[in-house]
């Protein structure tokens, strides 16, 4: 098993993306300036996967952060980390960006649990490898279903048509797959 | 009517975004009253947060930054652009030492008169009285004292999603490593539930710092808080807590203030 304590989310971290957002609230430019640094490698490349697109996942990149900038609050930096509360914020405007769709997603209702502390590239590094580990060990049709749900925004039944698998069982694998990263992170 | 375990084994679709129209609605319908739904679905979208971070890729081009910092210089301020952490204010300093010296007064007042009455018969109770009557005017001017510290520090609290009406201000002096806190506009906290007051350190945890309720008109003050010694400030912050406090935060921050200066 392998030391959690290494990735759990700290006091510490939340503290500091506390301080963050307030100072993003209170109007400097240079707090974004900063948030841009640490975060823009994860959403551009969560952006660009879905994508597959540099010029569209740019756009979604601006788009993101300039959302956070016009409405910190949105991030409860008291729940959630944000870099991974940011991925899901960024993988859902790909997706409306995808199929051509007005923002469905409204990031204040985009409350995200805690997770692992994912404040600085180290940390972020540990927690994809255990991400990748997770995923690399799960069946081959799970992380298919999992990474075409997710990255390709295709719904459970388009999943469905093109397996060529009922949909209770893509459903199932979905729902299984997200388990196991939890578990994974759990202990 | 869907039960609960039907929501429940939607929770996924719902995260990835895949409902739409009543069903979205009835969904959201049944998040709103459903406490287990909710929590489940804040721990799956955790969990989406994961599956996202193991992309991969190149960083963003440089352009697109400066592209990024021009839009936001460009937009118009959305909110009033003083700093959530506000310098120390004189003004406020002395809105309250008039009152800390009529409440001295008035101790003083009621002293004298309550001696006078016991005077002849009730010489010990009288002694008694007024070591009681010192020591609450020595704390009084021990406040003073803190108030007029010249390196007391104000730190004001603020909501951290609006409304603002609620508001806190903390005032301590590291040289006398002692605090005072007051806070106005509070909505009264639900049975067996507190205000917990958090000194939020350079390093480290939050530490604990005082549980408090506040009165009819939503008005809370505490008063000569010892602070940690060796402890650097960094800001304040409450959140709603059992009645007899917790150890760590396990609520949402409702008000937090920064320090600026001393601390």
């Amino acid at each position: 098993m392998e030391p959690v304590e290494k990735t759990s989310r700290s006091q510490g971290e939340a503290a500091d993306e506390m301080r963050l957002i307030a100072r993003i609230r209170s109007g400097e430019q240079q707090a974004m300036s900063e948030l841009y640094d640490r975060y823009s490698k994860v959403v551009y490349a969560v952006a660009l996967r879905v994508l597959q697109d540099a010029a569209a996942a740019e756009d979604v990149l601006q788009d993101v952060f300039l959302q956070l900038w016009r409405n910190p609050d949105a991030f409860d930096a008291s729940r959630g980390s944000l870099a991974a509360w940011l991925a899901v914020i960024t993988r859902h405007r790909s997706i409306d960006q995808l199929r051509k769709r007005r923002p469905e997603t409204d990031i204040e209702e985009c409350v995200i649990a805690s997770g692992p502390d994912l404040r600085d590239e180290t940390e972020r590094t540990l927690v994809v490898e255990k991400v990748r580990g997770a995923l690399a060990e799960m069946n081959p049709d799970q992380r298919t279903a999992l990474e075409m749900a997710f990255f390709q925004g295709l719904t459970h039944a388009e999943i469905a048509e093109k397996t060529g698998e009922p949909l209770g069982t893509i459903k199932t694998r979905i729902r299984s797959g997200l388990q196991q990263l939890r578990t994974r992170f759990a202990g | 009517m869907k039960t609960h375990e039907q929501f429940a084994d939607d929770l996924a679709l719902y995260a990835l975004g895949e409902m739409a129209g009543s069903d979205r609605q009835e969904f959201e319908e049944h998040l709103h009253t459903c406490a287990a739904c909710r929590r489940e679905l804040q721990a799956l979208r955790g969990d989406l947060g994961l599956l996202g971070l193991s992309s991969s890729g190149p960083q963003p081009p440089a352009r697109s930054k400066e592209r990024l910092m021009r839009a936001i210089a460009a937009e118009p301020p959305r909110w009033p652009a003083t700093a959530a952490v506000e310098q120390p204010r004189r003004s406020l300093l002395w809105t309250w030492i008039p009152a800390f010296a009529a409440l001295a007064l008035l101790f003083v007042t009621i002293g004298i008169w309550r001696s006078n009455q016991h005077a002849n018969d009730q010489l010990a109770e009288l002694t008694n009285r007024n070591q009681d009557q010192r020591i609450q005017l020595d704390r009084l001017n021990e406040e003073l004292r803190l108030l007029q510290s010249p390196d007391a520090v104000h730190v004001s609290l603020n909501p951290m999603k609006s409304p603002r009406q609620p508001s806190g201000t903390a005032i301590f002096s590291p040289s006398q490593k002692r605090m005072i806190f007051m806070a106005s506009n509070l909505p009264p906290v639900p049975e067996g539930k507190a205000y917990e007051l958090w000194i939020i350190p350079m390093k480290g945890a939050p530490m604990p710092a005082g549980v408090f309720k506040p009165d009819e008109h939503g008005n809370a003050m505490m008063m000569d808080h010892p602070m940690p010694e060796g402890v650097i400030t960094k800001a304040f912050a409450i959140t709603v807590e059992k009645a007899e406090g917790s150890d760590k935060p396990t609520s949402a921050i409702m008000l937090m203030g920064e320090v600026t200066a001393g601390g």
